[in-house]
């Protein structure tokens, strides 16, 4: 085990060098991904290490993009496109939800889509308009996509590699809040993490708090704070937003009785809602107390000065377990 | 048409009465060749017709005929190789044919069969199943071409598309991106003057669709898309640059569409009895056969022996679409993921409690 620690960014980076490296199929493709390493600088190091023929600049399309990757994937290559901001991809969505989605099972299988679209998502870096969108419910609505997003290096290098090998198309999304906090050591074994399952951080047995991507640090910081007021809180890292892995959100629900889902994406058909009607179905008698979602309000992403007050905080999280914990 | 400003290459080598207006492509002598197109384009007739009179009888789904483009279709499908990849619009019954697609799984398709996108044949094992979202399917081809290049292996990836198709962001995009790699495509593009009830002359400014190739900095050109002969000559031209590394190709096949858009479409809503008669006169069918009856290459009793061939070829496929059962409605789940994933099976449960309750239901009465 070295001693390096490694940021979700080098994290990414890692993984696109181990899986170039084992797979020659896997071909890297996006804009300034290649020369530039990126604009976040996640392919940096690829274009020397495997060539312009492998780490593609692509003229300025994404819609283009990822009907490229499609027509790539067809031919048995692994593209893994990026689309430089979540914000953009919205060009991209005919192909992606027509073709990327329906490819094999249009023809019965005989073709496929083994295809990853990475994209830095979501607020709280102070950047410009269109740069800090959370729209992963969009995908996950999309029968035949995955939906991927890691909240820590570990994580990201792991599910990163499991989405590439994935015979399948992963929307795989990059909090840029996280991309350069908490640098944490990693070994690169190419060790996979299974998509479709969530990650239990922290075990307690008085509410359950669930999140995924940016938010998991403000709900981990909740659960410390509600911690130190001797209540114990079990926090839930979804991280494959689609297959959702209920079974495990379920069986800690059961087991706490309460519930509160956190995402900064805006409410509305937001991934909370699903995961709270799924266990409204399965576990409504075992709950205590309405589960509450903690969100974004349905509004876009202020530009920056507001921004602070449009993602939720610790202290928001807070007043939600309280409602929870405090009811009847 | 209006006058171009843009001199782009037009060829045209029959007349409307298959009379040759000049000198003709040396592969024009090999009889067995451009017999063999008219044959394609003939069974594709018979097929189209065929597959229409069975809409009417609710036997298949809407159905989008080619009638009045079998010589583009055919030339396309006599000049791939098996390693080439096609990547078809909805109006492309002749090509599919030629690159082996079956008359069954065209039926399957059309008849609401997701089978009939699995290709059986083994040079159409890597084409991709007809494309309905107008134009995204150029973008594939240049994937599937990029494919190639990175293997540095010599195949061509084809893609054809209407004129309306040449509006969309799709299409220039794939322009823009061909052209910037030199990739080993060719795009075909079918201006049949009509996207479904938008004639051409308010679809596009520009003088000719070819033209828009040069904003991605290669060539384009127009061929008469009626005259089999120039269509190959010229479609064989472009992909054997794109084949040698020479780069991408815009053809524009200049044909009118003589059917409705799709079975579900009436043309008399938009258009004159008068164009479609006169656009009759020009069209692919009579004008190769006069071509070949004055070279004495085909006559009646030849022409009634493909007729009975083509009809019980059909009926076969008929046969065979119709004696095949529909998929098991627990099939819908076999193929959307490699496999099904676990987190999801409890929907599967319950599309098969579903069934059971309906099978179930059906029982009782």
């Amino acid at each position: 085990m070295n001693d390096k620690k490694y940021t979700l960014l080098e994290a990414v980076n890692l993984a696109l060098h181990r899986a170039m490296h084992e797979d020659d199929d896997v071909v890297v493709l996006g804009e300034d991904i290649g020369v530039n390493g990126g604009v976040f600088r996640a392919t940096l190091g690829l274009r020397d290490a495997f060539g312009f023929k492998r780490v593609i600049d692509t003229p300025l399309a994404e819609n283009m993009i990822a009907g490229l990757s499609i027509g790539m994937a067809a031919q048995g290559l692994k593209p893994v496109m990026e689309i430089q901001f979540l914000g953009f991809i919205y060009p991209a969505m005919d192909q992606l939800v027509c073709h990327a989605a329906r490819l094999r099972n249009r023809t019965r299988g005989r073709l496929a889509c083994p295809l990853v679209v990475r994209s830095p998502m979501g607020a709280g870096i102070r950047a410009p308009e269109h740069h800090s969108e959370a729209v992963e419910a969009l995908f996950a609505h999309i029968p035949g996509l995955r939906v991927v997003i890691p909240s820590s290096p570990a994580r990201a290098y792991g599910l990163l590699l499991a989405a590439i090998d994935d015979p399948d198309p992963v929307i795989f999304l990059e909090p840029t809040r996280l991309y350069r906090m908490n640098p944490q050591p990693l070994e690169d074994d190419g060790r996979r993490l299974p998509l479709d399952s969530c990650f239990t951080l922290r075990e307690g047995s008085d509410l359950t708090l669930v999140s995924w991507g940016a938010s998991v640090h403000e709900t981990l910081q909740a659960a410390a704070m509600l911690a130190e007021r001797g209540i114990s809180a079990e926090v839930i890292d979804v991280a494959s937003i689609k297959p959702l892995d209920l079974d495990t959100l379920e069986a800690s629900v059961r087991k706490t009785g309460r519930c509160v889902i956190v995402h900064e994406a805006p409410k509305t058909c937001g991934v909370g809602a699903e995961i709270a009607a799924s266990l409204y179905e399965r576990a409504l008698l075992d709950l205590h107390a309405p589960i509450q979602r903690v969100t974004a309000p349905d509004i876009p992403p202020p530009l920056y000065r507001l921004e602070p007050y449009y993602l939720p905080d610790a202290g928001d999280i807070l007043a939600a377990c309280d409602a929870v914990l405090n009811y009847a | 048409m209006p006058h171009s400003r843009i001199d782009l290459p037009y060829t045209r080598y029959l007349d409307p009465e298959g009379r040759p207006l000049g000198p003709l492509p040396d592969w024009v002598e090999d009889s067995t060749h451009v017999v063999g197109l008219y044959r394609a384009m003939q069974r594709t007739r018979l097929f189209d017709q065929k597959v229409i009179a069975l809409q009417r009888t609710g036997r298949i789904g809407t159905y989008a005929s080619s009638l009045g483009q079998e010589a583009v279709g055919a030339a396309i499908g006599t000049l791939l190789r098996a390693d080439d990849v096609f990547l078809p619009y909805y109006r492309d019954s002749a090509a599919q044919l030629l690159r082996g697609v079956s008359m069954t799984e065209m039926l399957f398709y059309w008849g609401g069969d997701e089978r009939g996108s699995r290709f059986q044949a083994p040079q159409a094992h890597a084409d991709f199943p007809l494309c309905v979202p107008i134009a995204t399917q150029a973008l594939h081809a240049c994937g599937v071409a990029t494919a190639f290049k990175i293997r540095g292996e010599a195949r061509v990836a084809l893609v054809t598309c209407g004129d309306g198709a040449t509006s969309k962001g799709d299409f220039l995009e794939a322009l823009n991106v061909a052209g910037t790699w030199q990739l080993p495509v060719v795009f075909v593009v079918n201006n049949n003057q009509w996207a479904i009830s938008v004639p051409r002359r308010i679809q596009c400014g520009a003088p000719t669709l070819a033209q828009k190739a040069i904003g991605g900095g290669f060539p384009g050109e127009q061929v008469d898309g009626n005259d089999a002969i120039a269509v190959v000559e010229r479609l064989r031209l472009a992909i054997d640059r794109a084949r040698h590394g020479k780069g991408p190709t815009v053809l524009e096949c200049i044909t009118y569409r003589l059917c409705d858009h799709t079975t579900a479409d009436d043309a008399t809503r938009y258009r004159s009895a008068e164009e479609v008669n006169q656009a009759w006169q020009e069209e692919p069918i009579k004008r190769l056969q006069k071509f070949l009856v004055e070279r004495g290459w085909w006559d009646e009793k030849r022409e009634q022996a493909l007729v009975a061939d083509c009809q019980a070829e059909l009926q076969q496929a008929i046969d065979a679409y119709e004696a095949t059962p529909a998929q098991d409605p627990q099939e819908v789940f076999e193929h959307l993921y490699a496999s099904w994933p676990a987190a999801l099976a409890e929907q599967r449960e319950q599309f098969a409690e579903r069934i059971a309750r309906r099978e179930g239901g059906a029982d009782h009465e």
